[in-house]
């Protein structure tokens, strides 16, 4: 019993992160219909980000933690204005292509400059672990838990109840009308992956303390992990993101702990066929008739 | 990624290989291979000067430098009754496999070096492996530790191809004996990275090997970084040691969460564990009660040939001597006794030689070369206490 719960926390600390990643991508293909490949690669942006100003600049936790939202957000809006913006009539499979091309630039050109060398994140927190009936949690697992669940909760309250928030759920219906009404579009988009990319961000440094090794290429998996994620939950979905991530997390967890380890990764994948088979729109999604 | 790689050499191989045919016909003379002529002898450097295996690659220059530098001090190589000096002809790679195939080829055909030494790399060996073995010029990969790097598909082994350093194989069946012999544990967990050829290798000839009981096996893949829910499963079970075949940017975190979550026992690893990294992944409080086999080692070394390696490499480059320069100084000098033995420095001639070393008396240990070309000789094992190494011993 003790066992199973403590894969239970081993699977939410994992699964809070997918789910931080998932929220990015769901929230701008909700918004723009993108599957923004280069997603999981500004979660690495986010780590090396904290990595540098910790080390150079001798941040704390906090401060590190915001400044890289801050700068994931101003590379996500960077990205979106060079590379998606000038295709945004263009058929949606150029779009993706390109998302793909911008997350290869991303690796590659951080493997150039800094080196595909693994990294320790320098630790500026000390791992305190907790023994809750027998349960160990680290603080840093709580920590983890919590900043994604308010993050998670902030994001919420500006979709719903900020101007700017209906703004992207109006241009997420009908970008037309919504332009229509006096809406601009481009700046919706653009502050769409801000938030997006500022989670990813958030995302990036909790996990570089948490696992203290960082590399160029560590956005690749999670990121595909995290697009399985929105999918399974309901692409486009907030709530679903949410879900499916959390639920990613502990079906990973359930594999090893049942001894498939050598299945984790595909267990995650035939899950994904089966939802597509099943349930296309996702756990949450709805089925909306497309009127022709 | 890796499976990338593999398809870009696989490739790079049948393109070299294309190119190699249409050329055929040309150039060698009868029974083949590079003659050695005028009052030098070449060898060739296929370096990884540049790119992602550049650390090992540079190690790998400074070996082979500095053994020709102390070769040729010493008065050169006698062939025959003359004494000819060694003169090296080096080329980055650039730690891509098409690079290396090409460099292969530009030094045996062009440049006309009677024997190579590297590229260190296993992928990069079999990237190279065509082009030599085509001119029939032998070359020793210092860090190609693949089992099947030096055998064909049918069985027999590759001609051209020799290491200085030990097999997976080897090194697993090693670290088998002393866990049972000389720790005297008898039940062993393995958590094994199952991506690699290496991790895969390792893990099968440690289990034919070790006389106790593997009590589990788990696998991970490389890129993964949660280990909890394994070590979690894992630390349920009755074991003595866990043995983790891998790398050291997985084994380092493995270290790491496995110390946080209160597990105590000590971790076994392979030359995967011998990189600075891992105590800097692990931390230093978590990096302890740690074993892991190497090729080379300051504290286990410590014959006069050893002694005098590690004085002159930090004479030379003002550094400690690292394991792949220490290999690839052998590898040099394991050539230099091929030729000596054949009295000849023709590269079939070499490829004879090294194939029949026997009790070379290298830096790394007393090597003597098996059927298949790997050496057979000492493996160290090192033991890490709170980040540091603190002890090394070298069995046979």
């Amino acid at each position: 019993m003790q066992t199973v719960l403590q894969q239970l926390v081993n699977g939410l600390s994992l699964g809070s992160i997918y789910a931080l990643l998932a929220l990015g991508y769901t929230m701008v293909y909700g918004i723009i219909k993108l599957i923004n490949f280069a997603h999981g690669d500004i979660y690495m942006l986010g780590a090396f980000w904290g990595y540098y100003v910790i080390h150079q600049w001798h941040f704390s936790f906090w401060p590190a933690l915001l400044s890289a939202m801050v700068f994931c957000a101003l590379a996500g809006v960077i990205i979106e204005y060079l590379a998606y913006r000038p295709l945004r009539n263009s058929p949606r499979i150029a779009a993706l292509i390109t998302a793909i091309g911008v997350s290869f630039l991303l690796e590659n050109g951080m493997s150039y400059l800094f080196s595909s060398n693994v990294r320790s994140f320098p630790q500026v927190m000390d791992v305190k672990s907790y023994n809750l009936f027998g349960i160990k949690v680290s603080n840093i697992q709580v920590l983890i838990l919590v900043v994604s669940i308010v993050l998670m909760i902030l994001l919420q309250l500006i979709i719903r109840r900020t101007k700017m928030g209906k703004a992207m759920r109006a241009v997420s219906v009908d970008p037309d009308a919504a332009q229509l009404i006096g809406i601009n579009i481009d700046r919706t988009i653009s502050f769409t992956f801000a938030l997006g990319s500022a989670l990813a961000g958030a995302a990036g440094v909790m996990i570089g303390l948490y696992y203290n090794s960082i590399d160029p290429l560590m956005g690749m998996t999670p990121g595909i992990k995290a697009f399985v994620a929105a999918v399974l939950g309901g692409i486009g979905l907030i709530p679903g993101a949410a879900l499916g991530g959390f639920v990613i997390g502990i079906l990973e967890t359930a594999t090893q702990a049942l001894g498939f380890s050598a299945f984790k990764d595909a267990v995650v994948y035939v899950v994904l066929i089966i939802i597509l088979l099943v349930r296309p729109a996702g756990i949450l999604g709805k089925n909306i008739k497309e009127k022709v | 990624m890796k499976g990338k790689k593999f398809f870009a050499m696989l490739g790079a191989v049948a393109a070299t290989g294309l190119l190699l045919a249409g050329c055929s016909g040309s150039g060698s003379a009868a029974g083949g291979g590079n003659k050695q002529s005028g009052n030098t002898i070449k060898i060739g450097g296929n370096f990884e000067l540049s790119g992602s295996a550049a650390a090992y690659g540079q190690a790998m220059q400074r070996g082979t430098k500095l053994a020709i530098k102390q070769i040729n001090k010493d008065g050169g190589v006698k062939v025959g009754n003359k004494k000819l000096k060694l003169e090296l002809v080096q080329k980055d790679n650039k730690s891509d496999n098409s690079q290396v195939a090409s460099v292969a080829s530009n030094l045996t055909t062009q440049s006309k070096v009677v024997a190579t030494v590297g590229p260190i790399t296993s992928g990069a060996d079999l990237a190279a492996l065509p082009n030599q073995t085509k001119a029939k010029v032998p070359f020793i990969t210092p860090g190609g530790t693949q089992d099947a790097l030096t055998v064909q598909k049918n069985g027999k082994v590759q001609p051209y191809i020799f290491r200085s350093c030990f097999e997976d194989s080897y090194q697993g069946k090693a670290l088998a004996k002393y866990v049972y012999n000389n720790m005297k544990l008898k039940k062993v967990a393995i958590l094994a990275d199952k991506s690699t050829d290496y991790g895969q290798g390792l893990t099968k000839a440690f289990k034919k090997e070790f006389k106790g009981q593997v009590v589990q096996t788990e696998y991970y893949q490389a890129g993964d970084k949660d280990f909890q829910a394994l070590l979690t499963k894992m630390k349920g079970k009755n074991f003595d040691a866990i043995f983790v075949p891998g790398y050291y940017s997985e084994a380092g975190l493995i270290v790491k969460q496995a110390r946080q979550m209160g597990i105590t026992q000590p971790i076994l690893g392979a030359d995967g564990f011998a990189d600075p990294k891992l105590v800097k992944i692990a931390g230093k409080e978590n990096a302890t009660n740690i074993y892991y086999t190497t090729h080379f080692d300051a504290k286990a070394n410590n014959n006069a040939k050893a002694a005098a390696y590690m004085a002159l490499y930090k004479k030379t480059y003002h550094e400690q001597a690292g394991t792949f320069d220490a290999l690839a100084y052998d590898a040099t000098y394991m050539i230099k006794q091929a030729i000596e033995d054949q009295k000849s420095a023709d590269s079939t001639k070499i490829a004879t030689g090294l194939a029949n070393l026997k009790n070379f008396k290298g830096v790394t240990g007393t090597i003597t070369m098996d059927k298949k070309h790997n050496p057979q000789k000492q493996v160290i094992i090192s033991k890490v206490e709170e980040g540091k190494e603190v002890s090394a011993t070298a069995v046979k």
